[in-house]
């Protein structure tokens, strides 16, 4: 997965604007959900997944979850590392 | 501080009305309120309007004397109050206010929304807007989608199951389908429920409060006073509004509300009594999650026995204390701006005996919760039949 070419293209780009992924710590699943009916603005994303994470530096954060199938979703209690900051909205994926 | 009663009250349906427009529907409310009091329209000192996103959701704003003057209200201050969901109650909260404080004697309160002229989508959008848009609402959350997260991890930490919340709806759809004024008259099983189509997991369309239009009002005027009006007056005896952190992820624990808490602490306070002295309850049960908690807030159950206490029909009309008899959010409907209003409406309803097959068999005091966003702003009254 990590050899996704443009997941390291968005991973230079989060970089190039100051922030490495490394800034940006892992964190456990304290809730989530996945939306089938979503807001006018992510019609075409749906169904998606949204968590809350507590992250290892103590905050608190909700971010969208990158999984390519249900398999992939986080559940409470799952590690979920960053990925990329897209428009202002961080994405995690499950530690597998 | 003085004693204020509701002396008359007055609800449209709730319901999808095309060809209906906002004011039409504010007006239909405050003039039966009018009717209901024995008030005329120019004898109102002050009016207090409960709105959530008129101009979003139908391109107006301006409000209150738009509305007021078109009620028959004669160069009064007319005042519009947004809170979300919870607009309507904080209507209500600054109108007691206006009249116990000695300022003003005959106050009208109303709450109104029209939201079902715009697509699904777009009324999602309007109403994640009532979140803190700067970190939830751009991840993707909507509504239900912030209910749902609260929901799951009620679930994890106290055992909540998908089959009490289903309890929830299941009995309020069997309120609503005996209340005209409901947006949805329809009873459902436990099995429809449980299959209904995904909002947001865990929650159902069926976990979910409607998308509607309408409209209520009340008429307040000091207690001392309110004899003169009506004989069927009810007693405020306590108005109680709090606030709190708009996004979820900024609260320590997502599993209680404590605007509810507070809000209820203080009203039971000021009207002197507790829980255990309430005979009826209108909670704001935008999701079915949201009665759960508010049921646990509020100090009727133990802290994770919202669900177990709905389940075994504690809260059925018949129950040991009924809770939204009126069908709740889920099956009277949920225009936002005019629920806290009509929620009102509803328990004095149940307080005058005036509920029909609904009436619940003690009625002497009741209470309301009216919620905004996920929390953010709560209020809550206790009222007492006269």
């Amino acid at each position: 997965m990590m050899s996704d070419p443009s997941r390291e293209q968005e991973q230079e780009e989060s970089v190039a604007r100051g922030r490495s992924p490394a800034q940006h710590p892992a964190g456990i699943v304290y809730t989530e959900t996945v939306v089938f009916a979503p807001p006018q603005q992510y019609v075409s994303e749906a169904p998606y997944q949204i968590a809350i994470l507590d992250l290892e530096d103590g905050t608190r954060t909700t971010v969208r979850i990158l999984a390519e199938s249900p398999a992939e979703r986080v559940r409470i209690g799952d590690c979920a590392i960053y990925v990329k900051e897209r428009d202002g909205v961080l994405y995690y994926r499950r530690k597998s | 501080m003085r004693p204020v009663a509701v002396i008359g009250i007055g609800k449209t349906r709730f319901g999808a009305f095309p060809e209906r427009s906002l004011r039409s529907l504010a007006v239909e409310a405050i003039h039966q309120a009018l009717r209901d009091a024995a008030v005329a329209a120019p004898a109102i000192e002050a009016f207090y309007l409960g709105n959530f996103a008129g101009p979003a959701f139908v391109g107006q704003n301006h409000l209150a004397p738009y509305i007021g003057t078109a009620a028959g209200f004669e160069r009064i201050p007319c005042t519009r109050i947004e809170n979300a969901c919870a607009s309507g109650g904080s209507a209500f909260f600054h109108a007691w206010q206006s009249v116990a404080s000695g300022m003003y004697d005959v106050v009208a309160v109303a709450g109104v929304e029209k939201m079902t002229s715009q697509t699904t989508p777009r009324v999602a959008e309007i109403l994640a807007e009532a979140g803190d848009m700067s970190n939830e609402g751009r991840a993707g959350a909507t509504f239900p989608a912030l209910f749902a997260m609260i929901a799951r991890r009620h679930m994890h930490e106290y055992g909540t199951t998908r089959e009490h919340l289903a309890a929830v709806a299941v009995k309020n759809h069997a309120n609503g389908a005996k209340n005209p004024y409901a947006h949805m008259q329809k009873v459902i099983t436990i099995e429809q429920a449980l299959a209904g189509k995904p909002v947001a997991e865990p929650l159902t369309v069926y976990d979910c409060s409607l998308i509607s239009d309408g409209a209520a009002a009340v008429i307040l005027a000091p207690l001392a006073r309110a004899r003169a009006f009506t004989s069927r007056f009810v007693r405020i005896l306590a108005v109680a509004q709090t606030s709190d952190h708009l996004a979820l992820e900024s609260k320590r624990d997502i599993t209680c509300f404590p605007a509810v808490r507070a809000a209820g602490e203080k009203a039971y306070q000021a009207a002197g009594m507790g829980p255990k002295d309430i005979d009826v309850a209108e909670l704001h049960d935008c999701f079915t999650i949201a009665e759960i908690i508010a049921s646990e807030d509020l100090g009727f159950v133990e802290k994770g026995q919202g669900g177990p206490f709905a389940a075994a029909g504690c809260s059925a009309i018949r129950g040991k204390l009924p809770i939204n008899t009126s069908g709740g959010l889920k099956a009277k409907g949920h225009p936002v701006g005019a629920t806290g209003v009509g929620q009102i409406c509803d328990i004095v309803t149940q307080l005058r005996g005036e509920a029909g097959e609904r009436q619940v068999e003690r009625h002497r005091r009741g209470l309301v919760q009216n919620l905004g966003g996920s929390g953010a702003t709560c209020v809550v009254a206790i009222l007492e039949a006269a």
